[in-house]
């Protein structure tokens, strides 16, 4: 900030259009290199597609030819599935990351997984006839339950929620509701319904999954992008915040839905993909800077360029089988937490 | 002195209490189950007068599970308040460190090489399993010391890293579990989440004079858990070689750990919940504290592996499944308490 006061206004300005001329250039980079990968990911599975027939099933779809078939049913809707996971995991973490000014915080270490698995469980148990819709609907809920027990156990605990106790209160509750739902699962004998779900990753993408990533993504990128300036204050502290006539209680509370909304649509169709919305955030701060105007939009490309191409290699790994891709994200997202952690100075 | 003795009484009094109670739930552990067995009955299934299908159920499949739960439960609580002795940290605890998903995950990888199923654990697998254990808790313990090193080991540092080892062998056991049969997936995935699986005379056999030399080792070295709670300077100037003593009592912690989570699965929050009890009972002389929680430890889980047999009957709900249910909450209110 001292920087910033000493600049003339000149300078300033120019720094502003630099900013904006960088995050242009990334944003464009990024959506090519997406639908460059994109063409990959369909070109690549079991059935050899060439990147021409894919070109063309877009421009000329022809309903009796398989592979057409296969691209348009199976594969397209997988990949931008991935794209659409990818960007609302990495935006939902940066807007907690922005929120409560700790780098560590992430929809992957909140429990969120754990709570849309264990809404997961007690759907199928109580409820052996729900329709997909139903499910993703609860798991929606479940994930929400993770994310605000966290931030409970944040706002009430003595000295707020720092990045330890962010991560140790997520842990526990994840462990928790993962313990009561593996109880549940037994006893209603549900458990390889969940075992299926907790593999699941991105296999069982479909066009309907693609509406509900596209209506909660619109939802929760507009009202990201809404209040990405007053989170770019917020993350200067809660006094600066307040002392710009801030109301930052209305900020927190919108920042949360928007948290639920990503998060929730996110888990409930892709199950436990980790570690995106701590790194890409990151990252994307790294290349731009500390505004949330630009670090959001960028996030959601980057995330979504991310989880594109974590999906193909979790389906190159070991062909023909399938590597689960939150295995994928966790072997990218580990050594980078680690990083953070390394750096963490702020004690309990 | 006569604090001293004040504080000895106080335990002899406790500690008796507590076997007290565990014997109780010993004896009601052995009368409840899919088959119920009469006081009677047991006694004289005991002293070898009862029916062939009393003593099947009894000295072939209850009673080498409640040894094993007594001995896991010692195990991992001892294990705990070691590595709560040495990181200086109330929340530590091998679970959430990642130890016991290290062990898990080289418990994971022998079965799947090795055994090919969870069901047909062949009699040297037994003996290789604990073996295993140890060697992934000590390369989880490892990776995290040295990923954690910078200058030192800073106990914040230390447990973020843990955090970070558990989610990649989490990750990491993910990847072995869905190359195995749906069946054994599932049984994978009980077991991981603390379940005395598998639990027969051999295990027990191969595992008590693990624990049981270990054991008596961490209470003896309890009074350099002491002067370390000190801080480093003071337990320097006392003489102590700070930096040898902490490795080996971490080794020893994980030792436990290890040891424990080959056998009995990963019970989380265990070694975390029972140092706390025992250190509001007694006090944080480890002299007294490390007795105290290996007992409370088996208590704990022999109670709540009767209560898993029991509570939704008959359904069998795997013990760290209980000890996390109760013991999350307790976790939370501790960190919602510290600073």
């Amino acid at each position: 900030m001292n920087e910033n006061a000493t600049l003339s206004q000149h300078d300033y300005k120019k720094t502003i259009l630099k900013t904006s001329i960088k995050g242009i250039i990334l944003l464009i980079t990024g959506l090519l290199l997406i639908i460059i990968l994109i063409g990959f990911s369909i070109a690549y599975g079991a059935a050899d597609i060439k990147l021409a027939t894919v070109w063309e099933s877009v421009s000329h779809f022809n309903p009796d030819a398989s592979s057409h078939q296969i691209i348009r049913e199976i594969r397209l809707p997988r990949a931008i599935g991935a794209v659409l996971t990818g960007a609302l995991l990495a935006v939902s973490g940066a807007v907690m990351q922005g929120l409560t000014r700790n780098p560590l915080a992430s929809p992957s270490i909140m429990g969120v997984t754990e709570g849309a698995a264990f809404a997961l469980v007690v759907t199928l148990s109580f409820f052996p006839a729900a329709s997909i819709i139903i499910l993703t609907f609860s798991s929606f809920i479940g994930a929400g339950l993770g994310v605000v027990l966290v931030f409970l156990i944040g706002a009430f605990s003595k000295g707020g929620l720092t990045p330890v106790k962010l991560a140790l209160a997520g842990t526990a509750v994840g462990a928790m509701l993962n313990a009561i739902s593996n109880a549940i699962a037994l006893h209603f004998q549900v458990a390889k319904d969940m075992s299926f779900w907790y593999a699941g990753g991105l296999t069982m993408v479909n066009w309907g999954s693609v509406k509900i990533l596209i209506t909660a993504g619109i939802i929760g990128l507009l009202l990201a992008m809404f209040i990405s300036r007053s989170i770019t204050i917020l993350s200067l502290g809660e006094e600066v915040s307040k002392g710009l006539g801030q109301n930052t209680l209305l900020v927190k509370s919108l920042g949360v839905i928007v948290v639920l909304a990503l998060t929730g649509a996110a888990v409930s169709i892709a199950g436990a993909v980790g570690f995106i919305g701590l790194v890409i955030p990151h990252i994307t701060r790294f290349m731009i800077g500390s505004d949330y105007r630009w670090i959001i939009p960028l996030s959601a490309v980057f995330g979504g360029l991310l989880l594109v191409l974590a999906d193909i290699a979790a389906r190159m790994v070991n062909a023909p089988f399938e590597t689960p891709v939150g295995a994928i994200t966790a072997i990218i997202g580990v050594p980078f937490f680690l990083y953070l952690a390394r750096g963490e100075r702020r004690g309990l | 002195m006569n604090v001293l003795r004040e504080k000895l009484h106080r335990f002899i009094l406790i500690f008796s209490l507590l076997l007290i109670m565990t014997i109780i739930v010993f004896i009601f552990s052995l009368n409840t189950g899919v088959v119920r067995i009469a006081p009677l009955d047991v006694f004289k299934t005991l002293i070898g007068m009862g029916t062939d299908r009393d003593q099947l159920v009894l000295v072939d499949f209850r009673l080498p599970r409640m040894v094993l739960s007594l001995l896991i439960g010692a195990g991992l609580a001892t294990a705990g308040a070691i590595l709560q002795g040495v990181a200086k940290n109330d929340l530590a605890d091998p679970g959430i460190l990642g130890i016991n998903t290290g062990a898990g995950f080289a418990v994971i990888l022998f079965i799947y090489f090795f055994q090919g199923s969870m069901n047909s654990i062949s009699t040297l697998g037994i003996f290789l399993l604990p073996l295993f254990g140890l060697v992934g808790a000590v390369t989880a313990a490892l990776m995290i010391y040295l990923l954690a090193w910078k200058k030192g080991i800073d106990p914040v540092r230390l447990i973020l890293v843990g955090i970070g080892v558990n989610a990649a062998f989490g990750a990491a056991i993910i990847i072995f579990q869905l190359k195995m049969n749906p069946q054994d997936f599932m049984q994978a995935a009980v077991w991981l989440s603390g379940d005395i699986w598998g639990a027969n005379w051999k295990m027990v056999s191969v595992l008590t004079p693990l624990i049981l030399l270990l054991l008596p080792f961490a209470i003896y070295k309890g009074h350099i858990l002491n002067q370390l709670n000190l801080g480093e300077q003071v337990a320097a100037g006392l003489g102590l070689k700070v930096e040898k003593e902490r490795r080996l009592l971490l080794l020893i912690s994980v030792g436990l750990a290890g040891f424990s989570v080959a056998a009995g699965g990963g019970i989380a929050f265990l070694g975390m919940v029972a140092p706390h009890i025992a250190r509001r009972l007694i006090g944080p002389r480890h002299q007294l504290l490390l007795p105290l929680t290996a007992l409370l430890g088996s208590f704990l889980v022999l109670l709540a592996d009767t209560l898993g047999k029991n509570l939704l009957a008959p359904t069998q709900i795997p013990v760290g499944i209980i000890v996390a249910v109760f013991s999350a909450p307790y976790f939370i209110y501790l960190l919602m308490k510290a600073k």
